[in-house]
């Protein structure tokens, strides 16, 4: 087989690191957390780092007014089909398709992969943003406005007493290695077909 | 002549004021400890470790303290043999039965001396056991929870006093008496106690996995007094031995008339030899009561049971079993050095110890060398049995710990000092006095084959001048040595809780690590636990009303209850519903004639209200458990008997769990 189709087809099957490890996990610590509350997202599920943070993550943040967690979100069940559909195209490009479907491939994975982003962006805000009225504690800015507590899409931010991580976990490494691996596959298809 | 007279007065004071002088010396020289670097030594920086637990015994306080060595820092008391409102102990509806006894609820304790469990050998950090002298009694302390899980109550005993120390496997832990009494008790004139009276010597069974305790045998010994004891270890591994004192079996003015005999005894029991014979359907099962409490952390409650039985063993049946070692007078500490080798009576009334070989034991068994027998039981020639004496190391010798490099440490309550000795030569290497009257003293992994020796923990029973005074009553107080080196080197004082009697010690990495954090709310089988709010609820069942309360950050569900009526008896069954690690919340009702609750997370605790006044009653929550602890609170309505008001409740205006359904 050639190198192009190989290094196709294994990097599609990478995406299946997804149905296994964490895409994202999001860290909080402060002072009194020695051991930091941690919640890890999957492509279909949230779940603790260590055994009951996202229970105690709720409880935090109702303090000051934000929801809970959800148990599950629409997306935990568009996401898993994506990937599959995703894996299923490029492991078919691989074997039986020109080297010019391989970029193709890329770019429809790197538009979903912003999307995805995107869509987890607009859930951080939400879940920063839309406090309850009620809520026992409010913090405005220092010009007035209300206080969010949306955590970092990615990076490190200081939200009150905590401070938020947000980085990519294990699944989206595998994600970006295989994504990495079908664009170099069609620079080397390229020159295979001269 | 009135010249002389002077010029000898003048010599006198002179000489008196001569040997004033070193004393000032000497009171410079009790804080020898700041001319080292004794200070590192001790100092444990901010949010850093100790290297050791030391279990102290509260003494009458009842309690067991749990303190970091090098540091002395006081962790926590955990409460065995005496109510603690802190924590509810003894007050809740839960831990209640943990003090039942053959006599009812007794709501105090004398807890005496605390020993670890053992695997190979060596201290495993499962399990601290500790004795009650009053009312006999051995509890059983988990090393995940820190709490006392069992106790169970000795029969035909009265001050159960060489207990609580456990064999190198935890095969058994031990019980003895220190009053001989009528056995089985009977209404009988005091002065014909000579020969009538026994003392029972108790081998419990621990259970490898639960750890559970039972009396596998009570041996009825003669009406000795029986005083401390330590297992035999390594080649004597299958051997116990007791001290006694009172061998004139004297009944009063015992501190003359028990202190007659220049030496008393101490008995050698195979332990290894009778268990045999018992599992063989040796010795009587005898009628008695007593109690066995045991708490399970699965429904959080403890149960009470009362024995009706206990297998007797007559010394006489087991011939060969049990032998009396002469040691000089009315020994106290009975310890065995850490190769087993050695048996060391600490005779208390004698300026002298007696070391007996293990070796020569076994020997002079065989070759029957006895010097005629007490009741039957055979004692050994003193020649025949003895290794050596130490001869004038200090007054009053209580208690001998080791090192592993063939050294005794032996406290010596009368000249109030700690004597290091070899064992091997029988010579004095160093001495280091104490401040004041040292009882006890403790190695960690003392007990063993295997002690780490590098601290040695003196306990005191007077303090006088050495801390800031605190009216008639001052505390009590540990002084930490370190022993590393050839000299004992005084490091520290620390007060204690109650008395610090005894202590056990091991390695903090022995037991940290499995410091148990929550309780898991799915495990909970409590039947009034909640395992959300949705579940929580009030029933009245006649008279009785049953709240079924959970506690969260920062709210108990229902806060507002109805319905309760003057002549109603109110159960509170309180749910932490927190998972998180270090979140307690407590609870209190104005007016309840009990204490708090301190409740951990995924545990489920009741306390009862009987109200005595109509009105509308306050509770809240007892710790500080978060920024919102303030109002974490609610109210009770209480109407008088002759009220219709049904039972009603709610949680911010709702009824918990409706709006889910």
């Amino acid at each position: 087989m050639k190198k192009s189709r190989l290094l196709m087809i294994i990097g599609s099957l990478l995406l299946l690191g997804l149905f296994v490890f964490p895409l994202w996990n999001i860290t909080l610590e402060a002072p009194q957390y020695p051991i930091p509350l941690g919640m890890d997202i999957h492509i279909n599920k949230f779940a603790d780092t260590h055994e009951f943070d996202i229970k105690n993550i709720n409880l935090m943040n109702h303090y000051v007014g934000m929801q809970y967690i959800p148990e599950t979100i629409p997306e935990f069940k568009i996401f898993p089909i994506v990937i599959g559909i995703m894996v299923f195209l490029g492991v078919l490009i691989g074997f039986k398709m020109n080297y010019k479907w391989f970029i193709g491939w890329f770019i429809l994975m790197s538009i979903l992969g912003i999307a995805g982003m995107y869509d987890f962006y607009l859930w951080e805000y939400d879940y920063g943003h839309t406090l309850d009225e009620h809520a026992i504690m409010k913090f405005t800015n220092p010009d007035g406005s209300i206080m969010g507590f949306q955590p970092p899409l990615f990076g490190s931010k200081d939200i009150l007493n905590f401070t938020a991580h947000s980085y990519p976990m294990t699944g989206a490494w595998l994600m970006f290695t295989g994504m990495l691996m079908t664009f170099i596959a069609f620079f080397v298809g390229k020159k295979e077909a001269k | 002549m009135k010249i002389i007279k002077s010029i000898f007065l003048f010599v006198i004071s002179t000489t008196f004021l001569i040997s004033c002088g070193p004393p000032t010396n000497k009171k410079s020289s009790n804080k020898g400890a700041i001319g080292g670097n004794a200070a590192e030594k001790v100092y444990v920086a901010p949010g850093e470790h100790d290297s050791h637990y030391a279990f102290i015994s509260g003494g009458f306080s009842g309690q067991l303290a749990v303190y970091g060595l090098p540091s002395g820092r006081l962790f926590r008391v955990i409460p065995v043999f005496s109510q603690d409102p802190e924590k509810g102990y003894g007050y809740s509806e839960e831990t209640k039965p943990m003090l039942m006894t053959s006599h009812g609820f007794v709501p105090w304790g004398d807890s005496h001396h605390p020993d670890i469990s053992q695997t190979n050998g060596s201290v495993d950090g499962r399990w601290v056991f500790i004795n009650e002298n009053n009312t006999p009694r051995i509890a059983r302390i988990s090393l995940e929870t820190f709490e006392t899980e069992e106790i169970i109550e000795i029969p035909n005993s009265a001050g159960n006093h060489s207990s609580s120390f456990v064999t190198e496997n935890s095969e058994y832990v031990v019980a003895g008496t220190r009053f001989s009494i009528p056995f089985p008790q009977r209404d009988m004139s005091i002065k014909d106690m000579k020969g009538n009276f026994s003392g029972a010597l108790s081998f419990l069974k621990i259970d490898p996995e639960s750890g559970h305790m039972n009396i596998d045998f009570q041996i009825k010994m003669p009406g000795f007094n029986y005083d401390l004891s330590h297992p035999g270890r390594g080649k004597s591994h299958g051997w116990f031995f007791f001290s006694t004192y009172n061998t004139e079996e004297a009944n009063t003015l015992m501190e003359v008339n028990a202190s007659q005999n220049d030496k008393d005894f101490i008995a050698a029991i195979n332990w290894k030899k009778i268990a045999e014979y018992v599992k063989n359907g040796g010795g009587k099962k005898m009628p008695a009561r007593y109690a066995h409490n045991i708490w399970n952390d699965d429904t959080h409650t403890a149960v009470s049971t009362m024995k009706k039985e206990v297998l007797v063993v007559n010394p006489k049946d087991v011939p060969g079993a049990i032998f009396f070692l002469p040691t000089a007078k009315s020994p106290h500490g009975c310890d065995v050095d850490p190769t087993g080798e050695y048996i060391i009576g600490n005779g208390k009334l004698a300026a002298q110890m007696t070391i007996h070989s293990f070796t020569k034991m076994i020997k002079a068994i065989e070759d029957k060398a006895f010097d005629g027998d007490a009741y039957g039981i055979p004692i050994i020639k003193f020649d025949a049995v003895n290794y050596g004496t130490l001869n004038q190391p200090g007054l009053g010798p209580l208690h001998t710990e080791f090192d592993t490099r063939g050294n005794g440490y032996t406290t010596f309550f009368i000249s109030s000092e700690v004597v290091k000795w070899n064992i091997k030569d029988l010579k004095v290497i160093d001495r280091h006095p104490v401040y004041y009257s040292v009882g006890h003293l403790m190695i960690p992994g003392g007990n063993s084959r295997t002690p780490d020796d590098k601290y040695l923990v003196a306990m005191n029973k007077i303090t006088k001048d050495r801390y800031l005074p605190t009216g008639p009553e001052v505390c009590q107080s540990a002084q930490l040595f370190d022993i590393s080196g050839e000299k004992m080197e005084l490091l520290l004082d620390f007060p204690t809780i109650g008395e610090p009697h005894y202590a056990a010690g091991i390695a903090a990495e022995k037991v940290a690590a499995n410091s148990k954090k929550i309780f898991k709310l799915t495990d909970n089988k409590h039947p009034y636990a909640v395992k959300s709010e949705a579940e929580t609820k009030v029933v009245r069942k006649g008279n009785e009303v049953h709240i079924y309360m959970s506690m969260i950050r920062s709210h108990f569900s229902p806060d507002n209850i109805e319905g309760v009526k003057l002549g109603d008896k109110v159960f509170f069954h309180v749910t932490n519903l927190e998972q998180d690690y270090d979140v307690p919340h407590g609870i209190s009702m104005i007016g309840a004639n009990t204490s708090e609750l301190l409740i951990m997370p995924g545990r489920t605790t009741t306390f009862t209200w009987e109200p005595k006044q109509v009105g509308v009653w306050p509770f809240y929550c007892t710790d500080f458990c978060s920024a919102l602890h303030q109002e974490m609170q609610g109210y009770i309505r209480v109407s008088p008997r002759s009220s219709n008001i049904k039972i009603s409740y709610t949680l911010d205006g709702d009824v918990p769990g409706e709006d889910d359904l």
